[in-house]
């Protein structure tokens, strides 16, 4: 059992915009290229070629199609990672202190070399957020690029996870939740961004924008024809229309 | 317990160095930043200050590691030694292969040189590759824009001259609403999706009209389902709605486009010519006095109404034409599966977008005719459209018709509308016309690809004969301005026009997802003749990987992964420029290949020296160039315009100058790019703006400025139905004259695409469209995005799927007037009801790409392309048109017409073809 921390100076978190994820999946394998020679062992793959290739990503892109009983049918891409909860049951449900949050800003780590790979974690996330390397049987999950944020061997405007600094659409902000004056505390006031599943009662730092209303065409102003065209023939409605570039009407 | 003092390194050292090239993951052409540790590529990422990504990259570009290390690398060049396809090679030196080839290209080039057939798939250098083909001699050559978007590409050119693709972007910062047409996810691909971040980011509208509500749809506000192929009928629908309400931009239309030009009206030879003057120019109707003045005189203003002798304006007859009741909304809405409501009101909201809240910018520009305005004042509604109208028999007019609706509503090179990129605008006139006469041991006397004015341009022999193996240029496609490369295998196997000996492909996967009916067309590339020689005799094929195409080549040329070569993307060619900057960019070798494998450009340099080809020999006879790094610096396409703007001469020149031996290395030093500022005064009204038209000579575009006006009535294509109506000397075959009178219309024009012919027996429509993951891309067996995209299934609209029954885990017979598959189905339910669709190029055949044979690419994976034929069925006479375009020829995929029937759950997809036996071992652990 390992306890989580009563509060953090920052909470560090992503702010996924809905309205603007088009699904790209640029986010899935910038995530698996930085952290695949980044904090912690590499994202393993097995069966890379083969028959049934799977391996560990810490984040991925789910597409879901939405039915209104009064509008088009809907597509939503959902972008899904650690969403680093305040309170983080894949911490308290760790055996060995493996799992942990971080007092300095909330990112949720694990200390692979305590991990034990029991895998009690990823059965306690409701979000399916964190898969074990199936090479070195550690758990693995999104570092919010811990070694990118804070890294001094960067340039600064680099020091952002590597998910939205390749987002093509920018869909994805970075920043400090716990402040409100921040740039993604105000993007969530003002776009409505909400917690996901909030009933779990895990308090995630993430929040997702949703998407604005769709296929909601302008009924009123419908373009009123000049003329009645059956009646004066083209020529009246030449005259009518040349008059409009003289100014005359 | 808390480990929250853990104590961690987050200031670890990222790499070794960060070397800067351009991506080649697809055709996007983004820059990158290589990092390399202990000499090995260890991560990659955008260039933040490159001008086409901006230090965005898409799954593409940061899956380029699993590309340089992937198993599926060839490794040394091949010579076939068992049966064509059977997979027996051995490996050879490349002195051996070299030198092979050259035993068999010199007698062709000394003899016949049209028996070569060289054509390119997602070439990045056709430029060069074009100019190679040119000193050989042979007519035969193109790339893959046939089967692409050709539609697109050269309805722009002859209406706006520019087009779509990359060669344009909507003014991402001004506009207010952006449309989209079609499936477009790969021209361009990451300044688009940049785009809509910033349309998103402050609020603007983005409407998809498209059968399929998946990505950029997918976060459109308004989604418009349409039927496929009926677009172009939706877009007139759209111009009848805006001149009915006279909300077109007039001042707009009289100055900068041919609608006050006069029309001839007088039965004969040049009737519907665009009426000239003594001096053989366009002239107009001046309304400051009723009299003809010149087009391009200072102070005129011309008259969009005026009737001169019984001749009328451009705009008189395009008006009278969408005004027609046949194009309101309520005769086309049923066709476009588009309530008439829904056409009015995106009819509306375009208007408002472009009118009530024009765009100004307080900058003073000159035009073409010496008027002065004190600003420039645009119209902020912007489209963008690819493949996905431009795939169809009806592809050309359609994409005619969108350049249209802009050129109405003013929206074309002004503030907040769409903008074009340098060298663009480029009128039709300042393109070349094609080159295909071959003579012995001489080069062509131009490049191959140009566009045709009238029938005399056409690359047809006095007798008739197509000059070209893929009837380019023909009757049958007279604007095929990039070729038909989906036609160079069926017509070498028919030996129609005429035989040719050697087919010499690059990075085209012709034996399987580039081919129109692959089955067949396997069978073609081993088919023997009677004289028991196989009917396509030689194949030679450069690829950098073990594709389904290897299997099919006698001699393989292997090429190097992008992170191991040199290249320029060239202002020649097809460059990386923005609206506001021209730009040109390298690659270089930011590794070493570990095998024994070359560019293959350099490779074409090393064979033409070895030909003796004209441009790539000294007098002497040595090779003229080391390689093609040194073809980059030191080629001259004329005197002091080469493939790279940058860094000319001394160092410190740009555009025009001699030859710099250091421009390469100044290119890694700036980070592989260089781009020219257009200055300002000259960023909108490009075409028709003094300061821009003088730029660009001075950058080497031009050689003199070159205003035009956009073709709303196309005399190119008058002249074609001219000539079907009878007149001139040169005529067409009997049984072309009425689609040539249809397709060729000088106005923009709707007609049901060919495959709708099927629609009894095939109700449905079906599409394919790559996933964003793998757009363009030639790495779809990379081992993290096949993780991503590893199956495709056909995607069926509810009311189908309830019909059927369908249930999860379902296949389906899918059949068309030509072919039937098997394959697994899964539902979905933003989707025009009239239409199923797949992730197109998932599926492999078993043993291609180093991957396993139980891959669910190669076990589940289908194509459609088995459905499609490069022929339709024939006609009442017993004719076989070809399953394209009639006007440029461009392969039309999207006509496809199927049935689909239940079969329930299955194992694998129809049709297996045998495994491929491997030219590489299958991949094991990934590097």
């Amino acid at each position: 059992m390992t306890c989580l921390p009563g509060k953090t100076d920052k909470a560090l978190g992503l702010v996924i915009d809905l309205d603007t994820c088009v699904g790209c999946q640029a986010c899935v394998t910038a995530c698996k290229g930085w952290n695949d020679q980044g904090y912690g062992v590499p994202l393993s793959d097995q069966n890379p070629y083969g028959s049934d290739p799977s391996g560990t990503f810490l984040n991925r892109v789910h597409s879901y199609q939405l039915v209104p009983d009064d509008a088009p049918p809907l597509v939503v891409n959902f972008p899904r990672s650690c969403l680093h909860c305040a309170d983080a049951p894949c911490v308290t449900v760790c055996p060995t202190g493996a799992s942990y949050k971080r007092v300095e800003d909330g990112i949720v780590l694990v200390n692979e070399d305590a991990c034990i790979g029991c895998g009690l974690c990823a059965w306690a996330c409701p979000y399916g957020a964190r898969e074990m390397d199936m090479d070195a049987g550690v758990m693995k999950k999104c570092t919010l690029c811990v070694d990118r944020i804070y890294n001094e061997n960067l340039p600064e405007e680099d020091r952002e996870p590597a998910c939205v600094r390749t987002c093509p659409t920018g869909a994805r902000h970075f920043g400090d939740l716990s402040d409100p004056e921040s740039t993604v505390s105000r993007l969530v006031a003002e776009r409505g961004g909400v917690e996901l599943m909030p009933e779990q009662g895990t308090k995630p730092t993430n929040r997702y924008l949703p998407p604005r209303a769709k296929d909601r065409p302008d009924q009123a102003s419908l373009l009123a024809p000049l003329l009645d065209i059956k009646a004066t023939g083209l020529a009246g409605w030449l005259d009518r229309v040349l008059d409009r570039v003289l100014g005359k009407i | 317990m808390t480990a929250a003092s853990l104590r961690i390194d987050t200031s670890p050292k990222v790499s070794d160095e960060v070397r800067k090239t351009t991506c080649y993951m697809c055709a996007c052409r983004c820059g990158i930043n290589v990092h390399l540790t202990s000499g090995k590529v260890t991560y990659i990422e955008g260039n933040r200050d490159h001008p086409i990504n901006k230090g965005v990259l898409c799954a593409k570009g940061a899956s380029g590691i699993m590309q340089v290390t992937a198993p599926s690398r060839l490794r040394k060049p091949l010579r076939r030694v068992g049966p064509r396809g059977s997979g027996a090679f051995e490996e050879i030196s490349w002195e051996e292969a070299l030198s092979q080839a050259v035993a068999w290209l010199k007698p062709l080039r000394d003899t016949a040189p049209e028996k070569l057939a060289f054509f390119t798939g997602r070439d990045q250098s056709q430029s060069f590759t074009g100019w190679w083909a040119q000193q050989f001699g042979t007519p035969n050559y193109a790339a893959h824009g046939g089967f692409c978007s050709v539609n697109m590409a050269a309805a722009g050119i002859y209406t706006l001259g520019g087009a779509f693709w990359e060669f344009g972007a909507p003014d991402w910062e001004r506009t207010r609403l952006f449309i989209l047409f079609g499936v477009a996810e790969d021209h361009d691909s990451n300044p688009i999706k940049i785009g809509l971040g910033k349309l998103k980011a402050r609020g603007a509208r983005v409407i998809g009209v498209n059968p399929i509500r998946t990505g950029y749809n997918a976060v459109a506000d308004d989604w418009i389902g349409i039927t496929p192929g009926t677009d172009g009928l939706l877009i007139l629908a759209l111009i009848h709605c805006l001149l009915e309400a006279g909300k077109v931009d007039l001042d707009y239309l009289a100055r900068f486009t041919n609608a006050p030009h006069l029309v001839n009206g007088a039965e004969g030879p040049e009737q519907g010519l665009i009426l000239r003057n003594a001096e053989a120019q366009p002239f107009v109707i001046d309304r400051r006095t009723g009299q003809p003045a010149p087009w391009d005189a200072p102070g005129v203003e011309p008259d969009l109404g005026a009737t001169w002798q019984g001749h009328r304006t451009v705009f008189q007859h395009m008006a009278e034409r969408y005004l027609s009741p046949d194009y309101a909304p309520e005769a086309v809405a049923d066709r476009c599966g588009v309530p008439a409501l829904r056409i009015r009101q995106l009819a509306a909201e375009i208007a408002a977008a472009a009118f009530d809240q024009p765009v100004v910018i307080e900058e003073p520009w000159e035009d073409f005719r010496g008027n002065r305005h004190p600003n420039m004042t645009g119209r902020p509604v912007s489209f963008h459209a690819m493949r996905g109208i431009s795939a169809h028999s009806n592809g050309f007019q359609t994409a005619r018709a969108l350049h249209l609706l802009q050129i109405v509503l003013g929206a074309v090179e002004t503030p907040g509308s769409w903008r074009m990129k340098p060298p663009y605008p480029k009128p039709m006139e300042a393109h070349p016309t094609p080159h295909w006469v071959a003579r012995p041991g001489q080069p062509l006397s131009g490049p191959h690809l140009g566009y045709v004015r009238g029938p005399e341009q056409l690359a047809v022999h006095p007798d008739g004969q197509p000059a070209r193996i893929d009837k380019g240029f023909s009757w049958e496609n007279p604007f095929s301005a990039h070729g038909l490369m989906q036609m160079v295998i069926p017509n070498a196997h028919a030996g129609d026009p005429y035989q040719i000996d050697t087919l010499f492909l690059y990075m085209a996967n012709m034996a399987w997802n580039s081919s129109m009916n692959t089955a067949q067309v396997m069978e073609m590339l081993t088919e023997r003749g009677e004289d028991g020689e196989y009917r396509i005799p030689r194949i030679i094929y450069s690829d950098a990987y073990a594709s389904e195409m290897v299997a099919y080549a006698d001699l393989i040329l292997p090429d190097t992964t992008y992170l191991e070569r040199h290249d320029c993307i060239s202002l020649l060619d097809r460059p990386i420029s923005e609206p506001d900057a021209a730009g040109d960019a390298i690659r270089w070798p930011v590794v070493e290949p570990d095998r024994d494998v070359r560019g293959f450009q350099s490779v074409l340099l090393d064979l033409g020296a070895r030909l003796g080809l004209p441009g790539m020999v000294e007098a002497d006879g040595r090779a003229k160039y080391r390689d093609y790094a040194d073809y980059i610096q030191r080629h001259e396409r004329k005197p002091g315009i080469g493939p790279l703007m940058g860094y000319r001469g001394d160092g410190t020149e740009e555009g025009r100058g001699a030859p710099n031996p250091d421009q390469i290395a100044r290119y890694i030093a700036a980070g592989g790019f260089h781009q020219a500022h257009v200055p300002k005064g000259a960023r909108f009204f490009k075409p028709w703006n003094r300061a821009y038209q003088d730029w660009a000579v001075a950058l080497g575009l031009f050689d003199s400025p070159q205003p035009y006006l956009f073709n709303i009535w196309s005399e190119p294509m008058r002249r074609f139905q001219l000539a079907a109506e009878g007149q001139g000397y040169l005529q067409p075959p009997e049984a072309l004259r009425p689609r040539l009178r249809q397709a060729m219309d000088p106005l923009p024009v709707w007609y049901p695409p060919f495959g709708d012919e099927a629609a009894r027996d095939f109700p449905l429509h079906a599409l394919t469209q790559r996933p964003m993951a793998m757009y363009h891309s030639w790495g779809s067996q990379n081992a993290w995005l096949r993780q991503i995209h590893g199956r495709n299934a056909l995607f069926v609209p509810t009311a189908v799927w309830e019909a059927e029954g369908f249930e999860e885990g379902d296949y389906a017979r899918v059949t068309s007037p030509t072919g039937q598959i098997v394959v697994p189905v899964a539902h979905m339910a933003a989707l025009n009801p009239k239409t199923v669709w797949t992730w197109n190029a998932i599926g492999k055949r078993k043993g291609a790409w180093a991957l396993d044979e139980g891959a669910p690419e190669a076990k589940e994976g289908f194509l459609l392309n088995h459905l499609i034929s490069e022929l339709l069925p024939p006609k009442a006479d017993g004719m076989r048109w070809a399953n394209a375009d009639p006007v440029t020829g461009q392969a039309a995929w999207f006509d496809l017409r199927v049935r689909v029937e239940r079969v329930g759950p299955r194992e694998r997809a129809e049709p297996q073809f045998p495994v491929l036996p491997r030219v590489v071992p299958m991949g094991g652990r990934r590097a």
